[in-house]
C-alpha cells in the first residue's frame, strides 16, 4: 500500500521544514485504526438495526457513513484537519469502487439464477416453430445471431483494417485528419439510428416493409467498422519504426513491407481489438429489432425474409409471452444467458489472444 | 524511402538521374495503397449515406400536414414529448455517473494495489460488455422493485421538489429507474477515459506535490483533478451521447404514457426518442415510418453534435497536453 510512502514523504516534509503552517508535529492514528473504525461501526448499526428491524442495504449504507463519520473526527482531532480530509476522500474512492461493482455481480448473478432453468439441450436444439406455452428453444435465434454477426464481421474487417492501415501508413494531410475524426464520431452513432439507416436504405432498394438479415448486418457493421478501425489503428501504431525502416533499407516495397512486417507484428493486437468489436455487436438489439424482426421457425437465408436473433428473442419473450407467461420469460432469461456467456467468452478470448501472442518487438 | 542517394538500395531504378524527392512506386504499392485510401474514403461515405438515407426517409413526415402525423398535432408536437424525455434521462445518467466514474477512476488509478490495478480495470470495462437488453432485463426485475422504496421515502421527505412530486409508482418502472440503469451503462465510458487522462498526469508534478508535503488527497486536487479536468468533461460527453442514444433498456425499464412531466418516480413518462422508434418502428406503416425515422435523425444530430463537441475537446487537450 502506498500510505505508507505518503507518510514517510510527509514526516520528511516535517522534519526538513518544522516550522511550515500546517506541518507541526501531530498525533497519529496507528495502523489499526481503520479495521478498527470499520468494525466498530458494523457493531454500532448492526445493533441499531437489530432494534429497528434488519436489512442488508441499509446495514452496508449506514455501515459506511458511520465509519467515514467516526474516523473523520477520530483523525481530525488526533492527526489535524488535512490527515482527516484525506483519510475522508480515501473511504469515498474505495466505496465509490465498490458501488460501481455492484451492479455487475447483481447482473450476473440475476441472469445466471433465472437463466439456468432453460439452459437444457433443448433450448440450444429445437426452435419455436408451432410451440405454445412449455417447451421450445432459441436454435434459430442462435444460428440467426451468428450468421447475421459473421456477416457484419466480414463487412466490417476488411474495411476497418485497410481503413487504420491508411490511416497509420499512408494518411496526412486532411483527409486522414477528417477520417480519424469521423471515425471517432462514429463511434458515437446511437445503434438505433443505425438501424434505421438500413432499414431507409433497403426501403429504398426493395421497397417498404422490407425485413432481411443482411440490413441487420449492414448496421451492425456500420456500428462495428469504427471500432475495428480504432484498435487497429493503435496496434499498428506500437510497432516500432526500425522494423518498417530495416525493411526499406532492403529495398522491400512499402506494401510488401506492411503485409510482411507490419501486420505480421501486431496480428495478435488486431485480432484482440476484432474480437472485442464482435462481442461489442452480438448484443445489439435495436437494429436487429427495427431491421431484421423476429420469426419463430429457422431461416438460414439472410437475403430473404425475416430471421430470428438472440437478442430480440429475448426482447419478444420478455415484453409478449402470451398466456401462460411462464415458460416464454424462462426462455427470455435463458437467451440472456447465452448472450452474456457468448460476450464474455469473446472478451476472455480477446484477452487471451493479446495475452499469448503479444507483438514481439525485440 | 530515405536512402536514395546510397547507391544499389533501389536496384530497379535505372536512371541514375532519379529525383530523390520522389520515391519509386511499384504496381503492387499503388494497389495498395488506393484500397486503404478507398476503404477510409468508404467511411466517410458511409456517414454521409447515413445522414442522407434518414433525410429522404424523413421527408414525407416534414412536409406532411400536421393531422396526418401520429398524435395529429404535428411533428413538433410529437417529438417535443421524446426530445424531453431522451434529456431526462441522460441528465439523470449523467448526473449520477460522473461523479462516480471520476471516483472510480481516483480509485484504480491512485488508490488501489499497483498490481490489482489493472485487473479492477477490467472488471469495469466488463460492465460495457452486458448487452443492453440484458440491462433492460436486470433493470425492470431488481432495480425497479428496489427503487420503490426510495421513491416513496423521496416522495414522503422530498415532496416540495416537482421531481418527486408523486404519486408513485407501484412498479417502479420510473423515469429515475431508467437514467440509473443508463448511468450503470455509461459509468465503464466515463471512468475508462477518466483512467487514461489521469495516468497522463506527468509524475514529476505528483511527486513534486508529495515531496512538499501534501496529503495524497492533496496531491490529487493539485495535481491530477487539474491536469484531467478537460478529459473528464470530455469522457462525460461520450458516455452523454450514449445515454441519450441508448435504447432497449429504457424500452423495457420504463413505463410509457403521457406527454412532459417532471415527476420522475411516477407511472406517467414521457418515452425517449430511442424507445419510441424500438416500440413502435415493429408495426409502423406508411407515414408512421416517416415520422419515426424524422425522430431517428433529431437523435442523429443531436448525438453527432455531443459526440463532435466530446471529441474536440479530448482532440485539442492532446495536442497541448505534452504527454506523448
Amino acid at each position: 500500500m502506498s500510505i505508507d510512502t505518503d507518510r514517510h514523504s510527509s514526516d520528511l516534509a516535517t522534519e526538513l521544514a518544522p516550522d511550515l503552517r500546517g506541518l507541526e508535529r501531530r498525533g497519529q492514528l496507528p495502523s489499526w485504526a481503520t479495521p478498527a473504525a470499520l468494525g466498530a461501526a458494523a457493531v454500532v448499526v448492526g445493533g441499531l438495526l437489530a432494534i429497528t428491524g434488519f436489512s442488508v442495504g441499509l446495514f452496508v449504507v449506514g455501515t459506511v457513513v458511520v465509519f467515514a463519520v467516526g474516523l473523520y473526527v477520530l483523525s481530525r482531532v488526533v492527526e489535524g484537519r488535512r490527515k482527516a480530509t484525506d483519510r475522508l476522500v480515501t473511504i469515498v474512492v474505495t466505496s465509490a469502487f465498490l458501488v460501481a461493482l455492484v451492479p455487475l455481480f447483481s447482473v450476473v448473478i440475476t441472469v445466471v439464477g433465472y437463466g439456468i432453468t432453460r439452459f437444457d439441450a433443448q433450448f440450444f436444439t429445437n426452435s419455436m416453430r408451432g410451440i405454445v406455452g412449455e417447451g421450445g428453444g432459441a436454435y434459430h435465434a442462435i444460428m440467426g445471431t451468428l450468421i447475421i454477426t459473421l456477416l457484419a464481421a466480414v463487412m466490417s474487417i476488411p474495411v476497418g483494417t485497410l481503413t487504420a492501415i491508411y490511416l497509420v501508413e499512408y494518411g496526412k494531410g486532411r483527409l486522414a485528419r477528417a477520417i480519424t475524426f469521423f471515425v471517432d464520431v462514429m463511434t458515437g452513432i446511437p445503434s438505433i439510428v443505425a438501424g434505421l439507416f438500413a432499414v431507409a436504405l433497403f426501403t429504398l432498394l426493395l421497397g417498404p416493409g422490407a425485413r432481411l438479415g443482411f440490413a441487420g448486418a449492414v448496421a451492425l457493421s456500420v456500428l462495428m467498422i469504427p471500432v475495428v478501425v480504432r484498435s487497429t489503428e493503435e496496434m499498428l501504431k506500437i510497432v516500432p519504426n526500425e522494423l518498417r525502416e530495416a525493411a526499406f533499407a532492403l529495398g522491400v516495397p512499402k506494401w510488401r513491407t506492411i503485409l510482411k512486417v507490419v501486420i505480421p507484428t501486431s496480428i495478435a493486437g488486431i485480432a484482440s481489438g476484432v474480437t472485442i468489436a464482435i462481442a461489442r455487436v452480438i448484443g445489439e438489439t435495436a437494429p436487429l429489432l427495427v431491421t431484421v424482426g423476429i420469426t419463430t421457425g429457422l431461416n438460414l437465408n439472410p437475403f430473404d425474409g425475416r430471421m430470428s436473433t438472440l437478442p430480440v428473442f429475448a426482447y419478444y419473450s420478455y415484453t409478449q409471452p402470451g398466456v401462460p407467461p411462464e415458460p416464454s420469460l424462462d426462455r427470455a432469461w435463458t437467451a440472456a444467458l447465452v448472450l452474456i456467456i457468448l460476450v464474455m467468452l469473446l472478451n476472455l478470448v480477446a484477452r487471451l489472444i493479446a495475452r499469448l501472442f503479444a507483438p514481439k518487438t525485440r | 524511402m530515405t536512402t536514395d542517394t546510397s547507391p544499389g538500395s533501389a536496384p530497379d531504378t535505372d536512371a541514375p538521374s532519379a529525383v530523390p524527392d520522389k520515391p519509386v512506386v511499384q504496381r503492387g504499392d499503388r494497389i495498395f495503397s488506393g484500397s486503404a485510401t478507398a476503404a477510409g474514403v468508404l467511411i466517410l461515405v458511409v456517414l454521409a449515406g447515413v445522414a442522407a438515407f434518414l433525410i429522404v426517409e424523413a421527408v414525407p413526415a416534414l412536409v406532411a400536414p400536421a393531422e396526418d402525423i401520429p398524435g395529429g398535432h404535428g411533428l413538433v408536437a410529437y417529438i417535443a414529448p421524446l426530445v424531453f424525455g431522451t434529456l431526462v434521462a441522460a441528465l439523470i445518467a449523467l448526473v449520477v455517473a460522473t461523479p462516480l466514474a471520476v471516483a472510480v477512476a481516483l480509485f484504480i488509478t491512485h488508490y488501489a494495489p499497483r498490481r490489482i490495478a489493472q485487473g479492477l480495470g477490467y472488471l469495469v470495462d466488463l460492465l460495457a460488455a452486458v448487452p443492453s437488453i440484458v440491462y433492460g432485463l436486470w433493470g425492470i426485475l431488481v432495480l425497479a422493485p428496489a427503487s420503490v422504496g426510495l421513491a416513496t421515502w423521496l416522495n414522503e421527505y422530498l415532496w416540495f421538489i416537482p421531481l418527486f412530486a408523486g404519486p408513485v409508482s407501484s412498479t417502479g418502472r420510473t423515469m429515475l429507474v431508467a437514467g440509473l440503469v443508463l448511468a450503470v451503462m455509461i459509468l465503464p465510458i466515463i471512468t475508462a477515459v477518466s483512467r487514461e487522462v489521469f495516468l497522463q498526469t506527468p509524475k514529476l508534478h505528483e511527486e513534486a506535490a508529495l515531496a512538499l508535503g501534501a496529503t495524497r488527497w492533496e496531491m490529487i486536487r493539485m495535481s491530477v483533478i487539474p491536469f484531467g479536468r478537460s478529459g473528464v468533461i470530455s469522457g462525460a460527453m461520450l458516455g452523454l451521447g450514449r445515454a441519450l442514444g441508448e435504447t432497449m433498456a429504457v424500452t423495457i425499464v420504463l413505463s410509457v404514457s403521457g406527454g412532459i412531466t417532471f415527476n420522475l418516480i411516477g407511472n406517467g413518462n414521457p418515452a425517449t426518442i430511442a424507445a419510441n422508434i424500438a416500440l413502435e418502428f415493429p408495426e409502423a406503416t406508411g407515414l408512421e415510418n416517416n415520422t419515426l425515422v424524422a425522430s431517428g435523425l433529431v437523435l442523429f444530430l443531436v448525438t453527432l453534435a455531443v459526440n463532435s463537441l466530446a471529441r474536440y475537446i479530448v482532440n485539442r487537450r492532446r495536442e497541448f497536453s505534452g504527454a506523448n
